[in-house]
């Protein structure tokens, strides 16, 4: 390598070339400023999440549904962002706040998308075409490339262990009360279950969560049910009618 | 220097016991795990990791009753960098393979056997890429800067058994990441996926490679760190910074798989692409510009183009580049300053990545000759070449009006390979095509026309890839925008997968060619070891493991 004469270079060569712990804290520091910049306000700037209502975590049965669609990859093919663009807000719905994801430990945006992206599923198609479609994606979009997922439908539901995830969840910030922690296990089979003896509990602890069994099958607690559950409250939190757009505090 | 001096054996040091510490305590984790895992994947996986920390026990033992590692300080350490090229090489076929089979399914549904999902393209997608960044790139990081940080030091490798640890705790990673992918065990964050445990891992793995590099570069025999050094430097450290803070997670249970995101939402968002990015920055940039600055200069035998604009373009290029990851989350729920922010510094990315590619190209000058004669010397310019054009892509890509159309399309995948194919795949053969002759003391390849093979199926197959992908992305993009004359969406989703059938077909067509250029490469390599080389290579300068005296 040609020797330069310009002194800049010349102390480069002494600084950096010739003492490595140098040159690794430069490296170090010069690496570091940009993240620094521009991630740790978002953890405290106030506007980084907008007001809204409606938001609550997940329940039992659909932070497990939740597992099982992280499990099997769903987010390798299916975003859940809808961009504020025509066409998206056309397709999918009112487009995504930062507010519905605030407790998704972690976030599901995606980044490609070979299926639809499904922020806004929740509701759209009944329960029965969610299994029909999980089974066999061809039967109800005969020209889907979606693989078939026959075994959600017959694999008990591993819930026992629930109330350690929300403590996991707790403990990263998802507000779930003690009572909530308590009744976990109890709270999938409720949720199952529309004439539940816990109804009103549950609705409290989890206002407005969807009560049914989901997988067609109420003598058996599958996998089925728990990604349905999911699928079917993707969205669907937010009371848009009290979403203020233009308000201050959500512009960003 | 006396022969007892030089011929250290590191057997019985404390080296050696903190190793045998190491492998003991995981195999008691796996060991407990197995027993009281609360989910049944763990329960499943522990036995496997168990198998390998017992067989790390069994090859230690075997190298400490031969007498230990030998050390022998006259001598570069090469079977290290043997090892490593092998790897590169059986990383890199399934690596591909698997690419290939994921390709394929998105063509023919019907290839994802159903069972219980094992070989489903959600499962074998993280699989592809895992095995190809971090398995088949990331042990051609490990064997050439093992290999350039000793001979641009003039002296062997530091820490004695250290380096073999970084070896082989990196295959293990591999295995227990690729491994957990299949039954279902992964955290969704793209390209790292692996679960806490094996996290935490390979922190462990990376923080003893940092000090390997940095022991080398402190026991160095020149007065200057070489500069392809300084990029191997950049990558192993931002990587580290990378890693650890992506992967902050709260574990459900000791023993078990699952773990929750530290962070939420729009912070893990940018977290993850933050780190997503650079991954690109400085794992498949930082890292094989190192084996650029190396590999280039030395196979046509000229300095670097110039000493100036690698001091400029290393510095503004690491700089710039952590600043690029918001631009992966246009017109999503970021905060738009951070969007334009990730936006800005993308653009201006483009200069400092031109920087790196001038400096390669030019290094020829005086030498284009060989990119007649010598078919590794076009493979390493052609490399140059794709880092140029998917550097300059990508800065387009990241225009916000560009990104709208861009953005969840198969345009992206076309060009992350033109990058991952073009350029990593590329560079990372031609030096492999460099250390096998070195290495095993050949005089040259065992056939210089299979290298000539090799370099135009693969391209024709990466023309394929990216060529097909353009379309496929492009299209998609402005089907999904598109408007009949009513005012109403003109397609539904499926119409534009359907769309998208031919163009699937192709890529796999063009994945397979690239496949089949690697294939013949690890024939040729084969051929090489066993030394069926009869034709001489003027191209290969032979290079002896021993050092050179003061």
């Amino acid at each position: 390598m040609a020797q330069s004469k310009s002194r800049w270079s010349k102390l480069h060569n002494k600084l950096f070339e010739q003492n490595s712990l140098i040159l690794t804290v430069g490296v170090l520091v010069t690496v570091s400023i940009g993240g620094i910049v521009e991630i740790a306000p978002l953890f405290y700037l106030d506007s980084t999440i907008e007001e809204v209502e409606g938001v609550r975590p997940y329940t039992p049965l659909e932070q497990i549904g939740r597992d099982i669609y992280i499990r099997e990859g769903c987010y390798n093919c299916h975003s859940q962002m809808v961009r504020p663009l025509r066409d998206e807000v056309e397709r999918y719905g009112h487009y995504s706040l930062a507010a519905e994801s605030m407790y998704d430990h972690p976030f599901q945006w995606g980044s490609k998308r070979t299926g639809p992206d499904l922020a806004r599923v929740g509701g759209k198609y009944s329960d029965e075409w969610h299994r029909d479609h999980l089974t066999n994606p061809q039967s109800v979009v005969p020209e889907s490339i979606m693989p078939d997922y026959p075994f959600l439908a017959e694999s008990e539901l591993d819930f026992e262990n629930v109330a350690a995830n929300l403590r996991a969840l707790r403990r990263v910030g998802v507000p779930y009360s003690d009572e909530m922690i308590e009744m976990a296990v109890s709270d999938v089979t409720t949720q199952l279950d529309p004439y539940a003896m816990d109804y009103d509990g549950f609705q409290e602890r989890y206002p407005d969560a969807l009560m049914r069994d989901f997988d067609g099958d109420p003598s058996r607690v599958t996998e089925m049910d728990a990604l349905v559950a999911y699928l079917q409250v993707l969205g669907t939190m937010v009371d848009f009618s009290t979403y203020e757009a233009e308000a201050d505090e959500n512009l960003r | 220097m006396t022969i007892a001096q030089g011929l250290r054996r590191a057997g019985n040091d404390p080296s050696t016991a903190a190793v045998f510490l190491i492998t003991i305590l995981g195999a008691l984790w796996s060991l407990f795990a197995a027993a009281y895992a609360p989910d049944a994947a763990m329960r499943g996986q522990s036995w496997l990791i168990l198998g390998g920390f017992l067989t790390g026990i069994i090859m230690l033992v075997g190298t400490m009753a031969g007498g230990g590692v030998i050390n022998d300080e006259r001598e570069y350490n090469e079977n290290l960098i043997k090892a490593g090229v092998i790897a590169t090489m059986f990383w890199g076929i399934a690596g591909l393979l698997v690419g290939v089979i994921i390709a394929l399914q998105l063509a023919f549904p019907v290839l994802n056997i159903e069972a219980f999902g094992f070989t489903n393209f959600g499962r074998l997608r993280p699989l592809h890429t895992s095995a190809v960044i971090f398995a088949f790139g990331g042990n051609a990081l490990l064997a050439t800067s093992f290999y350039v940080v000793q001979r641009t030091c003039r002296t062997r490798i530091a820490g004695g058994i250290w380096p073999w640890f970084v070896f082989w705790g990196y295959q293990f990673f591999i295995v227990i990441a690729a491994s957990g992918y299949i039954i279902g065990i992964t955290q969704s964050k793209e390209y790292a996926e692996p679960e806490w445990y094996a996290d935490i891992w390979l922190t462990l793995v990376w923080v003893v490679y940092l000090l390997v590099f940095l022991g080398t570069l402190w026991k160095r025999k020149e007065p200057h760190i070489y500069v392809a050094n300084w990029f191997y430097l950049a990558f192993i450290v931002t990587i580290a910074v990378l890693h650890v803070v992506n992967n902050l997670a709260m574990p459900v249970d000791f023993f078990g798989s699952r773990s929750y995101s530290l962070f939420a939402g729009v912070q893990d968002a940018l977290t993850q692409w933050w780190y997503g990015h650079n991954a690109v920055g400085f794992f498949l940039t930082a890292g094989f510009l190192g084996i650029m600055y190396y590999f280039i200069p030395k196979r046509v035998q000229r300095p670097v183009y110039s000493y100036r604009l690698s001091i400029i373009h290393f510095w503004s290029l690491i700089f710039i580049y952590i600043w690029a990851g918001p631009h992966h989350l246009h017109y999503t729920a970021l905060p738009e300053w951070a969007q334009t922010l990730g936006m800005t510094f993308s653009i201006m990315l483009w200069m400092p990545s031109w920087g790196g590619m001038i400096n390669g190209l030019m290094t020829l000058s005086g030498a284009w000759d060989k990119l007649r004669t010598d078919p590794v010397v076009r493979m390493l310019v052609l490399s140059v070449a794709f880092y140029g054009m998917s550097t300059f892509e990508g800065p387009v890509m990241s225009i916000r009006a560009v990104n709208a159309l861009s953005h969840y399309t198969d345009w992206t995948i076309g060009h992350v390979h033109s990058g991952a194919l073009g350029w990593v795949g590329f560079i990372s053969f031609g030096a492999m095509y460099c250390l096998v002759p070195w290495l095993w003391k050949r005089k040259g390849m065992h056939s210089k026309a299979l290298v000539d093979w090799h370099f135009w199926i693969a391209t024709f197959g990466i023309l394929l890839y990216i060529t097909s992908m353009w379309v496929a992305g492009i299209m998609q993009g402005l089907m999904w925008r598109a408007y009949n004359e009513l005012g109403f969406l003109e397609f539904s989703f499926v119409e534009t997968v359907e769309a998208m059938h031919i163009q699937y077909i192709i890529r796999a067509v063009g994945g397979l060619l690239y496949l089949g250029g690697a294939l013949i490469m690890a024939y040729n390599v084969y051929r090489t070891i066993k030394g069926d080389v009869t034709e001489e290579d003027e191209n290969v300068v032979p290079q002896t493991a021993a050092i050179p005296a003061q």
